[in-house]
């Protein structure tokens, strides 16, 4: 089945630029093509390229889609650099194949999966989300995967169970921004780390994602596997993973331990919270001129629920 | 340094100072300022102001270190250019940003440190761009006007803090900014140290060319 693209691109011109962006990986299918017919048919689809799925219009929002453009050149992905253009100009050096994920920690069925077969797990879905960034800009993104559950549910976690660890590949030949020198001082921890409640986790909004805008994820986004957990800020959404790992106690993360004041484990998109050096009331929709209202739990009222009793200023 | 030579330097430091603009127009121009434009002209705007200042209070240095006169005769254009990106910068800020959210902006300035001392900064520029005319010299008489202008080490310090407090910890480059604004102190503390030790009395000892203390 065909998917619904946002109003504003030009077919033209979504192919020509991702053609552009995954050269390296457009040439290497070609290779793969080329000295193995046979199992052409096998090929994973390399990022730039036509995903199927399933528009779900239940996440469909008011609110106009960001251009693909400016959802794939301006980015926070520092294991690439710190600049916004960083990874749109430096997403060459990524391989998104061949990639496994672990599944492991407190589950009955620990499991290494090859990415494609997590890919087959579920049918896929499209699901326009809102995405806001804790620097207080924000976008909105169709994007393509199901729901996490699904994979947690396959490794069957234990009792003991009570929090899910996300970990960002560390390579530093595919990640310039991994590399040790005199001028990345002050960095993250690598690897990146990330982490949600169980709860959070097996919430249906909390997508594994493999796709955006039609497409195969773009390096650039987190390829080829990342999660999107709309309700809080960016960065918890994490990317490129290569391991998920169930715990009982909470996680550390990346941001946290960078700088524990300011993000928090939580970091739910909360307009009444301000981070220590700016206020989080307003955001910049990316493509519009004034500013707009941020909204509680980024507009996703449905998560209110698991936060219930809970000092959202303390536990921030 | 011939009057020519001078007039020269002056053109080539125009030409630097308004090249900053000159790309920035021509980026607005091709469409090319990111998907974020406010926050790419707002940034671009502070980091040349931020550069801007730093050179102009490198001159000195290079007089002390060098022996070179001839940077004096360009702190006050460099100092005016920083001035002028610096209120670029907040003009961005206050109508393309926050399009005249006053209580917003007004809470920011006090909660905000970052935002304080940046505000503070341009505050204290302009006197200084303000008393920047010979007339003005001559008005307030020389050691006062030194005293005033000394007003810019505090704005050098404002400007380093507002970068620093306002990125976000794993961003590398205000450092280096507050790396070269440290460095051009300390060579100013280690000459006022050296000319007094040498002088043998509790103050420094008064130079013979002119401008000396900003």
């Amino acid at each position: 089945m065909l998917i619904k693209r946002g109003g504003e691109i030009k077919s033209g011109e979504i192919t020509d630029r991702a053609l552009y962006l995954n050269r390296r990986a457009f040439m290497a299918g070609a290779a793969a093509l080329a000295l193995a017919p046979g199992v052409a048919a096998a090929a994973p689809p390399a990022a730039g390229q036509p995903l199927a799925a399933t528009h779900n219009k239940a996440f469909d929002l008011p609110d106009a889609t960001t251009k693909f453009q400016d959802a794939t050149t301006y980015n926070n992905f520092y294991e690439f650099g710190v600049n916004k253009d960083d990874p749109a100009n430096l997403a060459g050096t990524l391989k998104p194949r061949p990639w496994k994920v672990q599944v492991d920690g407190l589950v009955q069925k620990p499991q290494t999966f090859d990415v494609d077969d997590v890919i087959r797990m579920a049918p896929l879905e499209e699901r326009v989300y809102r995405l806001r960034c804790v620097e207080g800009w924000s976008m909105v993104i169709p994007w393509i995967g199901f729901p996490l559950s699904v994979l947690l549910k396959r490794v069957d976690p234990t009792g003991s169970a009570k929090y899910v660890e996300f970990s960002t590949l560390v390579d530093p030949e595919q990640f310039p921004g991994q590399k040790k020198g005199f001028f990345n001082f002050g960095g993250l921890d690598w690897p990146y780390t990330e982490g949600l409640r169980l709860d959070e986790a097996l919430h249906p909004l909390t997508l594994l994602t493999v796709g955006m805008y039609g497409q195969v994820l773009p390096n650039q986004n987190g390829a080829p596997i990342r999660v999107v957990v709309p309700w809080k800020y960016g960065f918890k959404s994490a990317k490129s993973i290569v391991r998920i790992r169930l715990t009982s106690d909470e996680p550390k993360t990346a941001w946290n331990k960078a700088a524990p004041q300011e993000y928090g484990f939580y970091s739910n998109v909360n307009p009444k919270v301000d981070h220590p050096r700016w206020s989080q009331a307003t955001e910049r929709r990316i493509g519009e001129f004034r500013r707009r209202p941020t909204l509680m739990w980024n507009g996703y009222d449905q998560v209110a629920g698991l936060y219930s009793g809970m000092d959202l200023k303390k536990l921030y | 340094m011939t009057a020519r030579a001078r007039v020269a330097l002056k053109v080539v430091v125009w030409a630097a100072c308004l090249a900053p603009l000159g790309v920035l127009g021509y980026r607005a121009f091709e469409g090319d300022l990111t998907a974020n434009p406010i926050s790419f002209v707002t940034n671009w705007l502070g980091d040349w102001t931020l550069r801007i200042l730093l050179v102009s209070l490198a001159m000195t240095p290079l007089r002390i270190l060098l022996r070179w006169s001839w940077p004096i005769a360009l702190r006050r254009l460099l100092g005016l250019f920083a001035c002028f990106y610096a209120s670029l910068h907040f003009c961005v800020w206050l109508v393309l940003d926050h399009f005249f959210a006053w209580r917003q902006m007004g809470a920011d300035i006090v909660k905000r440190p970052y935002i304080t001392v940046g505000m503070t900064a341009l505050l204290l520029m302009i006197p200084l761009a303000a008393t920047s005319t010979a007339g003005a010299i001559r008005r307030l008489g020389g050691a006062r006007w030194r005293w005033l202008h000394r007003l810019v080490y505090v704005v050098g310090l404002c400007a380093v803090l507002h970068y620093l407090w306002l990125a976000k910890k794993a961003n590398p480059s205000p450092y280096y900014y507050a790396a070269a604004f440290i460095l051009l102190m300390a060579i100013r503390a280690w000459d006022w140290t050296r000319r007094r030790v040498a002088a043998g009395s509790p103050s420094p000892r008064p130079s013979p060319q002119r401008g000396e203390g900003a």
